[in-house]
């Protein structure tokens, strides 16, 4: 198996507690995997290590083998590694398409041109309109992103990330906060990623869990608790029992 | 003819139009251009004056660079303007009388003191920027005072001589000379500003002012840029510096005084900062504020400025420009509406 992204033996503590517990994980190309566990299980903390927010306590990250472990977050994001983030994360006075040509601007190395004007490469707009069309943003192009509606913003969080053309893409809860009347957006245009692009999704939602996961990780108390293909967590009793409680899952 | 209407009305229908028509020149810009070149015609007993409108202009502009595109807050933009003034005014007093080469040689001192400062900004908050800013300035006036034997401390740096302008135009006591190259060198450092805010760059900077988390988030080296445009910043204002010396033939230790930063800050609000032009439109309320204030209450009329300060920050966010808008917007509104 020819991983894309790898954790060995990664820990975090912040003094005494320990929020990340010798993680070890292995994504191959294309996966379609799910991290989830209980609140306070080192989600969070998990997510601000593999991007680079936090310098892990001890362990490795590995990028398509490389390692990255020292890296600051842009860089691994000009090596393949791109977020969402939990909550919004956007430019409220710009629009979405200046988003999205800033993003290509900076992967085609074209944001530090400083003479001639946003929107003289034709060839950065053109991916740039294609890129909205795709995530259903073409209605609010030119609107100030601070004006448009909450799923419409969580599908510019997704599209500003995909416009950097990673190999391995981080939605971290992507529909939280979606009204229940946009979701399925959100879930169409997850539904309709790349193949070749490996998604790890850090969710609470168990329906959109089970809706994208081919394989899930389980996070308890910073630790993996067990992890394996979608339907064998879904039956796992452990699992239910430590993160869903009594909630009765259905599949 | 209807290739120069079109260039004023973008078409905004395309994506590339939309983004492309901050860009374009609108009429209003070229012709206030043009009424400030005429003005060196239509009122040679104001060139003084207008000469160090243009002046304060152009530094005020290099603080709208960093505070209005990219978002850095400062309390000693003036730190750079002074080390212009009396990089330039040196130049001068040592036989180096070129002014076009003083302006290069007091751009280039002030941005290496701001590329050199610049890390300093990079960690902590918006205070913590503002206390090192004014301190950066305070050490610099301190260093100015000290070495008074460089200086000339509190007497002021006499002896400054300025050669004639491209080796043609002498500095005349009357100010033309004076008011033609500040005035000509502010709309170069215009023109270049305002390609570099409408350029993917600019874009980039008003994006890290947004949301620097996630500038990192697409790949950008986010500190990098903070550096560069603070360092290009400081280079304007060394060169606003520049001009005041070289057109007064004199430096005082009043170009380090802190009521430099601080004016800057408050025209930058009064005209409205992230515009360019809110430099420009604020510099000329300001001074105009002042000559007509001062005639009637000398002592005071820093409570008006103030006042209309207090004004503009509570009713009117976004300066003599966000009033502009507002009420072209509103101008716009009622046309919708009555049609």
């Amino acid at each position: 198996m020819n991983a894309v992204l790898e954790t060995q033996n990664l820990s975090k503590a912040f003094g005494g507690l320990v929020a990340t517990n010798d993680v070890s994980f292995k994504l191959p190309a294309g996966a379609r995997h799910a991290l989830i566990g209980p609140n306070g299980a080192g989600k969070t903390t998990l997510v601000n290590l593999l991007t680079g927010v936090l310098q892990p306590t001890s362990g490795r990250i590995l990028l398509k083998g490389e390692d990255i472990t020292s890296l600051p977050s842009y860089q691994r994001v000009k090596r393949g590694l791109a977020r969402t983030f939990q909550i919004n994360q956007l430019f409220a006075e710009l629009t979405p398409l200046q988003h999205i040509v800033l993003a290509i601007s900076e992967r085609e190395g074209a944001a530090t041109g400083w003479w001639r004007p946003v929107g003289s490469r034709s060839d950065i707009v053109d991916e740039a309109e294609a890129l909205l069309r795709q995530l259903t943003l073409t209605d609010v192009r030119d609107q100030r992103t601070e004006t448009i509606a909450y799923g419409k913003q969580r599908l510019l969080e997704i599209a500003v990330a995909l416009a950097a053309k990673p190999a391995v893409l981080l939605l971290d809860e992507p529909a939280a906060g979606v009204p229940e009347t946009e979701r399925h957006q959100i879930l169409d245009v997850i539904a309709a990623l790349p193949a070749e692009v490996t998604l790890l999704l850090i969710e609470h939602d168990m329906q959109l869990v089970f809706r994208f996961a081919k394989t899930i990780s389980v996070l308890v108390n910073g630790g993996l608790f067990v992890e394996g293909p979608a339907a064998e967590i879904a039956r796992d009793e452990r699992v239910k029992k430590v993160y869903l409680g009594e909630e009765a899952v259905n599949v | 003819m209807s290739l120069l209407l079109s260039y004023f009305r973008p078409d905004t229908s395309t994506a590339a139009g939309t983004l492309l028509a901050p860009a374009h020149w609108r009429p209003v810009e070229i012709l206030f251009w043009l009424l400030a070149a005429s003005l060196f015609w239509l009122a040679p007993s104001k060139v003084l004056l207008l000469n160090e409108i243009a002046i304060l202009a152009l530094f005020v502009l290099s603080l709208d660079l960093i505070l209005g595109y990219a978002g850095i807050v400062s309390l000693g933009h003036g730190a750079f303007f002074g080390l212009g003034a009396y990089v330039a005014g040196l130049l001068g007093k040592h036989g180096f009388t070129d002014p076009i080469l003083g302006l290069f040689v007091a751009g280039a001192a002030a941005g290496l003191l701001g590329f050199v400062t610049s890390f300093l900004l990079l960690r902590g908050s918006d205070l913590t920027k503002l206390m090192v800013t004014l301190g950066v300035a305070l050490i610099l006036r301190e260093l100015a005072n000290k070495f008074s034997n460089i200086t000339g401390g509190a007497d002021g740096l006499t002896g400054v001589t300025i050669g004639p302008v491209l080796g043609l135009f002498d500095f005349d006591i009357f100010g033309k000379t004076a008011y033609a190259y500040s005035l000509t060198v502010l709309f170069i450092l215009f023109y270049v500003a305002r390609r570099l805010v409408n350029s993917p760059y600019g874009l980039l900077l008003r994006a890290i002012k947004g949301n620097s988390l996630r500038t990192g988030a697409m790949g950008v080296p986010t500190n990098r840029r903070l550096v560069q445009i603070y360092t290009i910043a400081a280079v304007y204002a060394g060169i606003a510096g520049a001009l005041l010396a070289q057109t007064s033939q004199f430096v005082s230790l009043d170009v380090l005084d802190f009521h430099r930063s601080a004016d800057a800050l408050l025209i930058l609000v009064l005209g409205g900062s992230g515009h360019l032009w809110g430099a420009v439109i604020g510099s000329i309320a300001f001074k105009f504020m002042y000559d007509y204030l001062a005639a009637i209450t000398p002592q005071y009329w820093q409570f008006w400025l103030g006042l209309v300060l207090v004004l503009i920050v509570l009713f009117g966010r976004g300066g003599i420009l966000g009033f502009v808008q507002k009420a072209r917007d509103w101008l716009a509104y009622r046309k919708g509406s009555a049609r």
